[in-house]
């Protein structure tokens, strides 16, 4: 009783995560610019690893492979803002501007230029 | 102290990755933990910036409320794309880190970063510029709760 209970629980997490890759996935397709896609992307890499993660830690059990699996999670959560974060940067040193429906980064900045990327560090001056 | 938990933290990693417990390869995996500690020591690399080992109990209270938040607004971002509409607003917004370390704003602007739907576009000194995928979620930031949040986390509590 007990293993099928679990089978159908994994399988239900392993489904669920699957359903939010792909809706990351349909996310990056229909988004309209380079930023509105990465918050697509970062659904499938939060909630869709996270769930799929979890549903195999139930199939492997007690085992050093959960531990690892746990290890492979952690890694997402540590790497992934630091790459999106570094595809943010180039893209606005890249002067890609975002289609944006409301910019509020001269209100409130106290800095007049600490909304803008530092254009002197941003190419090499060749 | 921290050279400790940093080599309890290196031979733990070994352990796992390793997956073979005969006493050769737990040997070396705490030769190689020693050798480590001892380059990190000699280098002076060691400190609460790269090892922040007095976080560690307070991770145990805002992982879980990280993720709790992570799952709500990937629900958010998801129900956004799968409507025929697109209901997206993309807003750029600056908000203010009030944490006091360099570890406290990092944390701060990853977690919003990890969190579906914002991302930390920019750093400059306790500022910090964000792109929101729709107004809402800049309006939430903008009112600080994550931000009180992440600021009490960095204190250790």
């Amino acid at each position: 009783m007990m293993p099928l209970l679990i089978d159908i629980v994994s399988w239900a997490l392993i489904a669920a995560g699957s359903a939010f890759v792909v809706i990351g996935a349909v996310g990056v397709v229909r988004m309209p610019d380079v930023y509105t896609r990465m918050h697509a992307a970062s659904v499938s890499e939060t909630l869709g690893a996270g769930l799929l993660v979890a549903g195999f830690i139930l199939q492997a059990g007690f085992t050093l492979v959960t531990l690892k699996l746990l290890f492979i999670l952690g890694l997402f959560f540590f790497t992934a803002p630091v790459v999106t974060h570094a595809l943010a940067q180039a893209a606005l040193h890249e002067d890609i501007e975002p289609v944006l429906s409301d910019d509020r980064r001269n209100d409130r900045a106290t800095d007049t230029v600490a909304g803008q990327p530092e254009k002197t560090n941003a190419r090499p001056s060749s | 102290m921290r050279q400790l938990s940093l080599g309890v933290m290196l031979f733990a990693f070994w352990l796992i990755l390793s997956g073979h417990y005969t006493p050769m390869l737990v040997g070396i995996g705490l030769a190689a933990t020693v050798l480590c500690v001892f380059v990190t020591y000699r280098m002076n690399s060691v400190d609460e910036e790269t090892h922040p080992n007095h976080l560690f109990l307070s991770t145990f209270t805002y992982y879980p409320w990280l993720i709790w938040e992570i799952t709500k607004s990937a629900w958010a971002v998801s129900k956004v794309i799968v409507n025929p509409k697109l209901p997206i607003s993309p807003t750029m917004t600056v908000v203010g880190a009030s944490q006091s370390t360099p570890n406290g704003i990092a944390t701060y602007a990853n977690s919003i970063t990890l969190t579906p739907g914002t991302i930390t576009v920019g750093v400059r000194g306790n500022e910090l510029t964000v792109h929101a995928l729709v107004s809402e979620g800049a309006d939430d930031l903008e009112e600080g709760v994550m931000d009180a949040r992440v600021s009490r986390f960095e204190r250790g509590v």
